[in-house]
């Protein structure tokens, strides 16, 4: 499974509001999203985040996979993440 | 200390005026007086409590040098002035020539040269940029109709057509580039320039150079939100060491003296910043600098002074600011003795 990494100095806040420093673009992201980007700055692995949204949004691990790659496509998108 | 300052026309294409003053009068420890130098009796800094001590009807420097010196000088003789800080394009090539005879006055600037006026010009950039290693748009410098027609197969669409020295339109075909072209020229005059557009965000900073390449501070900032007519009405300073580099260069390959604005695109294709502009002012939005911990229009004035000024090395990241519109209310009489004095 691809491992991805968020780019430095993202800040989020508990309300899940993001803000971008080195361009200023802010977002507001949802509570998968929170889930997701907190684990990423924590360094967890791809398998680990799953791991977390599993049990969180009680879903299974092929709703769960799909979910964390959708995510993870639009973070690519906004340049936010980058893949190791 | 009396301190001069023109662009009180914090309009809808505001002037940095009112910024400036506040930089200085809310920002800083200033105790002096404030002489606003106004070419319109509707300016809206006059009108605001607290801006300006006192203001004066100057006429514009295209009516002759002679004549707005004159006019200088009987405001100094009743205002003492120490400094004048223009903070408008269209003067400051005038406060330039006349800083010598300003200086023999006991008026004191802090400007670019005129050599250094024309080096950043809109229709000089391109070639600044292009011999110091810098991005910047492609763009045809058109000087007349015939120019224009000439030129018009080169277009690549969109383009944009700007005016010497305010106002850019987009425009997608040559039936739009025509009818920008006639409105710009005949508003600022010939060049007229068509610049390569560059899809992207856009990003200034303000900054304060001092004269021998060094920065004396700057502080970068995105747009958040912008008017029709291109001016930012929200923006937030942002952190990043690529931009400040760019601009540090450029104020170092320009021996920038004074306060300015560079204005970039950052590529969305290729991230990559191209100079779009640099304004020889402080802009209208000069009074983040100060809020975000950068006091430039007070360094400024204690250049001027002669007074050393320690370089600015940190700014907050992530302080906004967002423009409003609010009516002042005033009486007839008040209007009426600027009209008919030319002071109040």
């Amino acid at each position: 499974m691809n491992q991805y990494k968020l780019q430095e100095n993202l800040a989020i806040s508990d309300s899940g509001f993001l803000f971008f420093p080195s361009t200023g673009e802010t977002f507001t992201v949802n509570e998968l999203g929170k889930l997701i980007i907190n684990n990423l700055q924590a360094e967890k692995s791809s398998v680990d985040i799953i791991r977390h949204i599993i049990e969180l949004f009680d879903i299974d691990q092929q709703t769960a996979e799909r979910d964390f790659e959708d995510y993870l496509s639009q973070l690519k998108n906004y340049d936010l993440v980058t893949e190791l | 200390m009396n301190v001069a300052v023109t662009g009180l026309n914090a309009t809808d294409n505001p002037g940095p005026g009112v910024p400036v003053i506040r930089s200085l009068k809310e920002f800083s420890k200033f105790d002096g007086k404030i002489i606003g130098l106004l070419y319109d009796n509707l300016e809206p800094g006059i009108y605001m409590k607290d801006i300006a001590d006192k203001s004066y009807l100057i006429p514009y420097p295209s009516s002759g040098l002679e004549i707005f010196l004159d006019r200088i000088k009987v405001i100094h003789k009743k205002e003492k002035l120490d400094i004048i800080i223009p903070t408008l394009d269209s003067e400051l090539y005038a406060f330039a020539k006349l800083s010598d005879k300003l200086l023999e006055m006991g008026i004191k600037t802090f400007l670019p040269t005129i050599e250094h006026l024309n080096i950043r010009a809109k229709d000089k950039l391109f070639d600044f940029c292009e011999s110091n290693n810098i991005k910047v748009p492609k763009n045809f410098t058109i000087t007349s109709q015939k120019d224009l027609y000439q030129y018009s197969e080169k277009f690549s669409y969109p383009v944009v057509v700007k005016g010497i020295f305010y106002e850019a339109y987009i425009a997608n075909n040559f039936e739009e580039v025509f009818s920008k072209f006639n409105k710009l020229s005949a508003k600022w005059g010939f060049p007229v320039l068509i610049q390569e557009f560059i899809q992207g965000d856009e990003y200034n900073v303000v900054a304060l150079g001092d004269g021998k390449g060094n920065t004396v501070g700057a502080v970068p900032m995105r747009k958040l939100y912008i008017t029709d007519k291109g001016k930012g009405w929200s923006g937030v300073t942002i952190n990043d060491n690529n931009l400040m580099e760019l601009s540090r260069n450029i104020i170092q390959k320009l021996k920038w003296k004074s306060g300015m604005e560079l204005e970039f695109i950052k590529s969305k294709e290729t991230k990559e910043y191209y100079l779009l502009e640099i304004n020889p002012r402080f802009p209208a939005w000069t009074l983040l600098a100060p809020a975000a911990g950068q006091n430039l229009p007070e360094a400024m004035v204690k250049m001027a002074f002669g007074k050393k000024v320690e370089p600015f090395k940190d700014y907050e990241i992530g302080k906004m600011f967002i423009r409003c519109s609010w009516d002042l209310f005033s009486d007839m009489k008040y209007f009426e003795k600027l009209a008919v004095q030319g002071e109040i």
